[in-house]
């Protein structure tokens, strides 16, 4: 599910005091605290990966084969004797990855089209909208299944696929943002001084429907996750042995009455880290929400 | 409603055209050749030779688009690959399937998410809102088919309840096929459920704020009468609309459910025809799904204009 801002929300540029005032609105939210402690703390433990005290992802043992949690393993072994912990680590990687890197293909594309339809209006408008909306008709999932597939199964095709499938939501929110914007006075007044188009876009226009953006993006990011662990889970994403926590459930079904703490812990920590990306998602739009001050 | 109706068809003719382009095109660019894998092991050139002249694969692309487009139209979306069976023939097989999964799925979803969205907002601001709002997070945030695999573990595996997997039609025995989709339905329903109580919550504090329920109340009228008679009646109108949008949403989480459960349908057919690269069946799949989700726009947008007299004028 992807979930989506409405456009009226933020067509209202940013001015320092209310900036500050969202800011304050943010810190007031303990929902979004929490989501962004929970962010945090899986990017901390995905950079640090490499140093924390682990075995290695791909490290087996012989003699260990499928064990519940124990002191050495606490959250126990999979089928190859590898640490379900180590994986899980090294798997925010690329869960994390996959997330902001898909969703940065996504704005990247869809920002511009969206600003230049908005901009633009007219036939260039009609053809981007018709575009977007023939994207928008298949659902997300079915799509980023047909574009991985298409590209092959890798995490960076993945990405790229999420990121195409994502694209769509991108273009129409900042179209809506930029027709928006293109009535404010100022954006009136900057046209009636002579700026030139891109100045107007770059200067006026870019600034003013970044917030809503940010949002999306967020909320965006969340659904990415999961869509990489479900293109994992169905062997599209990420290539074993690397480790992910989709394609460890995929694994992890295999063995459910044998070793069920395999599918227990990734499943949890996909769980946390999109409801992380949910709440500041949720956070940032009640913050920068102009209609409730 | 019918000049409505009417512009809204016509406005969605370019999109179709669109959707069928680039479902064409991408599945014309997948990776291996499925000619090579149904002339089998010994690829004898003749045979090959043979299936490319059959299936137009000598053509240029826009003459075997062309011919594709033009069969589609009369309902022909060709043949697939691997089991040989029209591809219309095939995705009318698998579909009651998932029309009864999705089915009971939104039964679940709306039985949960309308009751949680009419109380949150009720008692908004309550520890029961606060908790009814993590729920439904919760709900968007958990992954489907783990939560599919852990009730496999703990409902049929553990506590022996519901079978694991399997379908069995729902004319054959309904009761026992009911039994067999409810933890599919359930895993489905899960995330639609949140969708469903967001949107209501929303729509209901929006209604609350309203003179009629304030007037309904003034005039002494029971609160769970002003709530349902009045509120809610309502608020389900953009829910309504809704509940017409969810339908990508429940093909798209359909997909991963049957994997789960291996149920034979809509949506396991879509993962088989992608790895098997079945591009007929793949392309039919997704013009189709197009196609009915713009059907369900135009449903949705027709449904709040009925929902919505004061939309009808405009």
């Amino acid at each position: 599910m992807t979930a989506t801002v409405d456009p009226e929300v933020a067509a209202d540029p940013l001015p320092p005091r209310r900036r500050s005032r969202a800011w304050a609105k943010f810190r007031r939210n303990p929902s979004a605290i929490l989501g962004g402690a929970i962010v945090v703390f899986f990017l901390v433990v995905a950079i640090l990966a490499p140093l924390l005290p682990v075995p290695g992802p791909a490290e087996t043992d012989w003699s260990a084969v499928r064990k519940p949690p124990t002191a050495a393993h606490p959250f126990g072994t999979d089928e190859i004797g590898r640490d379900v912990l180590s994986r899980m680590i090294w798997g925010a990687q690329a869960s994390l990855l996959a997330g902001v890197v898909s969703v940065l293909i996504a704005v990247a594309l869809g920002v511009p089209l969206g600003m230049i339809a908005g901009y633009m209006r007219g036939w260039t408008d009609a053809v981007i909208s018709r575009f977007t909306e023939a994207l928008l008709a298949a659902p997300f999932l079915i799509l980023a299944i047909a574009l991985a597939a298409f590209l092959g199964p890798s995490l960076t095709n993945a990405m790229i696929a999420i990121g195409l499938s994502a694209m769509p939501i991108f273009v129409r929110l900042s179209r809506a943002q930029t027709l928006s914007v293109m009535t404010e006075d100022y954006v009136e007044s900057a046209r009636a001084v002579g700026i030139g188009h891109v100045g107007l876009i770059w200067r006026y226009i870019l600034p003013n429907i970044f917030p809503p953006i940010i949002v999306q993006g967020t909320l965006t990011i969340a659904t990415a996750i999961i869509a990489e662990a479900s293109l994992s889970f169905l062997g599209l994403g990420q290539q074993p042995p690397a480790p992910s926590w989709g394609a460890m459930l995929n694994t992890a079904k295999n063995f459910l009455e044998q070793a069920p703490w395999m599918a227990l812990y990734p499943g949890i920590a996909i769980f946390l880290v999109v409801l992380g990306f949910n709440l500041l998602g949720d956070g940032l739009r009640d913050a920068l929400d102009p209609r409730d001050t | 409603m019918l000049a409505f109706l009417g512009r809204r068809i016509l406005i969605a003719i370019p999109t179709v055209f669109l959707i069928s382009v680039f479902v064409f095109t991408l599945q014309h660019l997948l990776p291996g050749d499925p000619i090579l894998v149904m002339a089998g092991e010994e690829r004898d050139p003749e045979i090959i030779a043979a299936l490319r002249e059959k299936y137009r694969m000598n053509d240029p692309i826009t003459v075997q688009y062309l011919a594709w487009a033009g069969n589609a139209l009369q309902g022909d979306l060709g043949i697939s690959l691997r089991t040989q069976q029209p591809v219309l023939e095939l995705i009318a097989e698998k579909l009651p399937v998932t029309i009864q999964l999705a089915v009971m799925a939104l039964i679940i979803a709306i039985l949960i998410g309308i009751p949680a969205g009419v109380l949150s907002a009720y008692k908004k601001g309550t520890w029961i809102d606060w908790l009814a709002n993590i729920i439904a997070l919760s709900g968007l945030s958990v992954p489907n088919f783990w939560l599919g695999i852990m009730l496999i573990l703990l409902v049929s595996v553990r506590l022996g309840w519901l079978p694991a997997s399997g379908y069995l039609p729902l004319s054959e025995d309904p009761l026992q096929s009911i039994r067999v989709m409810v933890m599919p339905a359930f895993v489905l329903g899960t995330a639609l459920a949140a969708t469903l109580m967001r949107h209501t919550r929303s729509a209901m504090l929006s209604v609350l704020k309203s003179d009629y329920v304030r007037t309904a109340r003034a005039k002494g009228l029971r609160e769970g009468v002003v709530l349902v008679k009045h509120a809610l009646r309502n608020a389900l109108v953009p829910v309504v609309t809704v509940i017409t949008l969810l339908f990508g949403e429940l093909l798209a989480g359909a997909v991963l459910t049957e994997q789960i459960f291996t149920i034979p349908g809509f949506g396991k057919l879509v993962v088989d025809a992608v790895f098997n690269r079945d591009y007929a069946v793949v392309q039919g799949i997704v013009l189709c799904t197009g196609i009915a989700f713009i059907a369900m726009n135009i449903l949705a947008d027709a449904a709040y204009r009925v929902l919505n007299p004061r939309m009808s004028d405009q």
